[in-house]
């Protein structure tokens, strides 16, 4: 038998300090990573180093983490949303069907938080008011919602955004700083505050250790996961608009693809598929990580689906080596 | 216990009845016999790749890289058939359908032996498994002029009046039928679903039951490869994508409870006939083809609250929970 009783001989004298802790932690060989491929990207193009290209480069993940901050919670509540893409799909083709009616920008920003929303509530009520499986009735949303763009658009695209609206997607607040990376920051201090120092963030890791001892001890689990997909939802719908203004037009097939990349993101950053532990520093560094891999593959022309597949050996060797190394441990230790 | 599944069943072909009386109503040439068997070749692939599906959902587990398994196994079934024209058709199914079986071992073996989540490995097997034919082609098209006639010819060749295409599906569903009822491994797929724990205790390996559900899916999947480029002639990086949600459509409509040891094959097949009437019938009533895709999921979600409900009272449980004692 591999496994080790812990018996009283077994028990160690004292428990790991912090600062070893934080070491030993998924984070920190996260922040390994990220340095190595700073370095190797600067080494393996010269353009990479230039502070308007690094600029360029967040433009790949700003997007993504947005959805990925609240994706996080909902996994670590124990469900999944696959149907994020979708949302931002619908919630594209809503604002382009508003500008062909004459709106202006901040009524468009209005109309994608708002369907981004919409779809939020209709997952949550699905799941938490029918008591469905998340992972079916996502399937099936993430189905129906860019149905419903396809049933609006066809084969055609909208386009014709106004000037102001493109401030979303291709402004800077600040040098280099754009507007989706600078709301990067200031959502990842949110989320960060909410899920690591409020007693809602305690509830999502109460309810995704233990559901049932979650309700006993006083946290309405329903409310709590409503919660999530309506913030879900909502971000969905933020990152439609920064997607949408940046592009300058909406096709049904925008975004395909994005719920995988979201969902590599969060368990790249260490939070648990199965729900109950993970950290939001944890999906900064893996959004960090990501996008930088993405943007040096552009830059060494390496065709996207090539990287698709990176992204898939990615996913499962993130949560294979863990495991692995735990089994080749144990096996050394006897 | 069985009257309910009986029911369950009972209820789908009333539904696909009303269904296709509807549609006879606003188009009547879509009930003539001729039309209704073509209704059932179009959906032929689906069935089969339902069959597959409903193994591995019954194993509490989901395989959403079938499609991009078909996808594959399709592909290099084209450019074996390119590269050398002379190989006999059986060859070409047979390894498509072994590629098929490797590759579904691959997401069996992640489950097995590392148990990863199933809906993560396969999530990441579907981008891989699809970017793996741009690697073999360079994106490059494999089109009808560079297959063979046999090749092409095969699905549809007319045997006894129906095309050898539904003959195969009709085959798959006696065979999976055989397995799913009268098998060891067919008991074990319930077991394993409807109790893990309990299923151990009885001598059945969970692992190894979900790797051979897998091992299951990868074969039809790679089956369905080559049908589905032989019967379009033609072949590229995206054939079939998106299908992988169709094929758990119809289990989930066919009643297959996606919290594993619920399910049957006539439902599973039903419920791809359900899905294939819907697409077939769009175009003649008249209604744009994209409604498709937002119909299917309504459907999805629609079915799936009508599973939740059912499943209160359970349906074929093979193993009882320990409260129950």
């Amino acid at each position: 038998m591999a496994e080790t009783h812990l018996s009283p001989r077994n028990i160690p004298d004292r428990l790991e300090g912090r600062g070893v802790r934080l070491l030993k932690s998924w984070e920190s060989l996260l922040l390994v990573v990220a340095c190595l491929i700073f370095l190797g990207n600067s080494l393996a193009s010269p353009y990479f180093l230039d502070p308007w290209n690094l600029s360029d480069a967040t433009f790949n993940f700003t997007e993504k983490a947005m959805i990925a901050f609240a994706m996080a919670l909902v996994i670590i509540s124990g469900e999944i949303d696959l149907s994020v893409a979708s949302i931002i799909a619908l919630a594209s083709t809503a604002m382009g069907y508003a500008v062909q009616l004459g709106f202006d920008t901040p009524a468009l920003v209005i109309v994608g938080l708002s369907v981004g929303l919409i779809c939020g509530v209709v997952n949550g009520l699905l799941i938490t008011g029918l008591g469905l499986p998340s992972i079916v009735v996502t399937i099936g949303t993430m189905s129906l919602f860019r149905g419903l763009s396809f049933i609006i658009l066809g084969d055609q695209a909208f386009t014709g955004y106004p000037d102001s609206f493109a401030w979303f997607g291709q402004g800077y607040v600040w040098w280099v700083f754009s507007f989706e990376f600078t709301l990067f920051v200031v959502l990842a201090v949110i989320y960060g505050v909410v899920l690591h120092k409020t007693n809602f963030g305690r509830a999502v890791y109460a309810i995704g250790n233990n559901q049932t001892a979650a309700l006993f001890s006083g946290i309405r689990v329903n409310r709590v996961k409503f919660t999530l997909f309506l913030l879900t939802g909502l971000m969905a719908g933020l990152a439609s608009i920064c997607l949408t203004s940046r592009l300058g037009s909406t096709r049904p097939s925008i975004a395909l693809g994005w719920e995988l990349e979201v969902v590599t993101m969060v368990v790249l950053g260490g939070v648990s598929i199965l729900g109950g532990s993970g950290t939001i520093p944890g999906v900064v560094l893996a959004a960090l990580i990501m996008g930088m891999v993405t943007f040096g593959f552009g830059l060494l022309n390496v065709p996207g689906i090539v990287m698709s597949i990176f992204i898939g050996l990615l996913l499962i060797s993130v949560i294979a080596l863990p495991i692995l190394w735990r089994r080749a441990r144990r096996r050394l230790a006897h | 216990m069985s009257k309910l599944l009986k029911n369950r069943e009972l209820l789908l072909v009333g539904a696909i009845l009303v269904l296709i009386a509807l549609i006879a109503w606003r188009f009547p040439p879509f009930v003539a016999p001729a039309n209704l068997a073509r209704v059932y070749n179009d959906t032929s692939i689906l069935i089969i790749l339902a069959l597959g599906q409903m193994a591995v959902i019954l194993t509490r587990c989901i395989d959403l890289s079938m499609a991009a398994n078909l996808a594959l196994s399709g592909m290099v079934a084209a450019m074996l058939n390119a590269a050398f024209p002379g190989l006999p058709i059986p060859v070409i199914i047979l390894s498509a359908m072994a590629l098929g079986a490797v590759l579904g071992m691959v997401n069996g073996a992640l489950v097995w032996k590392l148990n990863i989540p199933p809906i993560v490995v396969t999530l990441g097997t579907l981008t891989i498994y699809r970017g793996l034919i741009f690697l073999l082609t360079n994106g490059k098209w494999i089109n009808a002029h560079q297959m063979s006639d046999a090749f092409k010819s095969f699905p549809r060749a007319d045997l006894a009046g129906i095309p050898v295409l539904s003959w195969l599906s009709v085959v798959m569903v006696a065979a999976m039928f055989l397995v799913m009822t009268r098998t060891p491994l067919g008991r074990a797929f319930f077991a394993v679903g409807g109790n893990p724990h309990a299923a151990v205790y009885t001598g059945i390996d969970v692992g190894r039951t979900r790797f051979f559900a897998y091992c299951l899916s990868g074969t039809l999947a790679g089956l369905s490869g080559y049908l589905w480029v032989s019967r379009y002639a033609v072949a590229y990086v995206d054939i079939a994508a998106g299908f992988e949600l169709d094929i758990i459509a119809a289990c989930v409509i066919g009643g297959i409870s996606i919290a594993g040891g619920i399910g049957s094959v006539p439902g599973a097949v039903l419920g791809a006939l359900f899905l294939g009437v819907i697409k077939n019938a769009l175009p003649v009533i008249n209604i744009s083809p994209f409604a498709q895709m937002a119909i299917s999921g309504m459907v999805i979600i629609i079915a799936v609250a009508v599973n939740a409900r059912a499943e209160r009272r359970k349906g074929r449980v093979i193993l009882k929970k320990a409260e129950a004692v």
